[in-house]
């Protein structure tokens, strides 16, 4: 596995918030304005810390979900319980002022010059670092060809809808939506399993490179399915949320 | 100094009790996150081997059956992952790394854990020894689930759990202290929880 050693020290910046967008009802992107931001890869994280009026501090990790180059942003979901995503997602205001450091993680990173075709595979928000994947792909001209398999509840539950629709002409993109679907729906329905990835994703001769982002069941079930299909572990990178209840 | 955060109020959801156990940065969790670079490894245990090497070669190699009839110990533990969840009070059942590098001979300082899938991570000896480290292969009362580890994993839960290296097939001896996977792109060379050690440089 190819290292790319980053061994520069990681500070704590102060990063002002300069745009919140509204994705879903559940969903939302926060762009940052961050004076020294050394500069990101397509699919790193960063920390983020709040701190209340009494000095206690929470932190925690995001997906960059913004190609290199461009400001830096985030995209939150609120999780039921959550102690940050519901402030993040609801409170945080442009003007409003957090700290962050990073970047973080160079494992689950795109480059324009990695070899192979590129399979995507993401489990609700684990869309956010591939989105950054997508932006990057543009951004350098890279004519790497891509299938994006997008699974959600419900429609109104994608997040970048428009922005993966402009894709559509280069990309291969397949939906699923595994709680409901609207009437006029012509994509997929329920769960992503063997058959489904036998569908859409690459033949293994092919020898893709694969993100997997989502749920951990999500990522177990895919990751799984894509080495049965006879994809190569080492070339299947995959990043999970799991059900930690606090984030 | 850092700036409040306009609204922002948390929710402290710490146990009475509990606020000396979780390290600064951290959040208390029931559930038990998963984490792991990619897909899961399924070795057959009649295929499973526990190695201890150096300098290339194999000194010292258990199978599975032979793992199972060493001494096992109990442990209850706290366990803290770098992406800030921790968890009290886990329980888990294994061989001390005390009675498996007790087995060979050697004066090295260092080891370096590698797993199937091809993970790795550094670790001092005298962090793997004197009680501290187990080879656990059972997770509250069970056989450990591969998604967690299994069919063993290491134990060093007085270190951020990217120490506890999933799926460990052996430990390599070296004199010198060497970067594993997640210390090759930048977490801490160590790791300790109580001192934030998360990244390089921390």
């Amino acid at each position: 596995m190819e290292g790319t050693a980053v061994q520069r020290r990681l500070i704590w910046q102060v990063a002002t918030v300069a745009a919140v967008t509204r994705e879903t009802p559940s969903v939302r992107t926060i762009e940052l304005s961050v004076p020294d931001w050394p500069g990101h890869r397509a699919g790193q994280h960063l920390d983020v810390r709040l701190t209340a009026e009494d000095g206690y501090t929470a932190e925690r990790s995001y997906s960059i979900a913004s190609a290199p180059g461009e400001p830096v942003s985030i995209t939150v979901e609120r999780l039921k319980d959550g102690e940050v995503s519901p402030y993040l997602t609801e409170e945080l205001r442009v003007g409003d002022q957090l700290e962050l450091r990073g970047p973080v993680g160079g494992y689950f990173v795109w480059e324009a010059t990695d070899p192979g075709p590129l399979l995507l595979i993401a489990g609700g928000s684990g869309i956010v670092p591939l989105r950054a994947i997508l932006r990057q792909r543009r951004r350098s001209g890279s004519d790497v060809p891509v299938r994006l398999l997008y699974s959600s509840r419900t429609l109104p539950d994608v997040i970048y809808r428009d922005e993966l629709d402009s894709y559509r002409d280069d990309i291969s993109a397949s939906y699923t939506l595994t709680r409901t679907q609207p009437p006029d729906w012509t994509g997929y329905a329920g769960r992503v399993n063997s058959a489904l990835l036998a569908e859409v994703a690459w033949p293994a001769h092919k020898e893709p490179l694969t993100f997997v982002c989502g749920p951990t069941s999500f990522v177990e079930t895919v990751a799984e399915g894509l080495v049965h299909l006879g994809y190569q572990p080492g070339r299947v990178k995959t990043e999970r949320f799991g059900a930690s209840g606090g984030r | 100094m850092s700036p409040i955060t306009r609204g922002f109020r948390g929710r402290r959801n710490m146990l009475a009790g509990a606020e000396n156990r979780v390290p600064p940065g951290q959040y208390m969790t029931d559930g038990f996150p998963v984490l792991s670079a990619g897909p899961t490894p399924h070795t057959p245990l009649d295929q499973w081997t526990f190695s201890i090497r150096q300098d290339g070669g194999e000194l010292k190699s258990w199978s599975w059956e032979e793992i199972q009839a060493l001494p096992a110990e109990n442990v209850t533990v706290d366990i803290h992952c770098v992406t800030r969840w921790s968890k009290l009070d886990t329980e888990w059942r294994g061989v001390s790394m005390d009675t498996l590098l007790g087995a060979v001979e050697h004066d090295d300082g260092y080891i370096l854990a590698f797993c199937d899938g091809g993970y790795t991570t550094n670790l001092p000896v005298a962090d793997v020894t004197g009680g501290q480290a187990w080879v656990a292969y059972e997770y509250d009362g069970g056989p450990l689930d591969p998604e967690h580890g299994g069919p063993a994993r290491l134990l060093v839960p007085h270190l951020y759990f990217w120490k506890s290296a999933k799926w460990v097939r052996g430990v390599e001896l070296l004199d010198h202290d060497e970067p594993g996977f997640w210390e090759t792109y930048g977490y801490h060379m160590y790791g300790d929880p109580w001192k934030e050690q998360r990244y390089s440089g921390d």
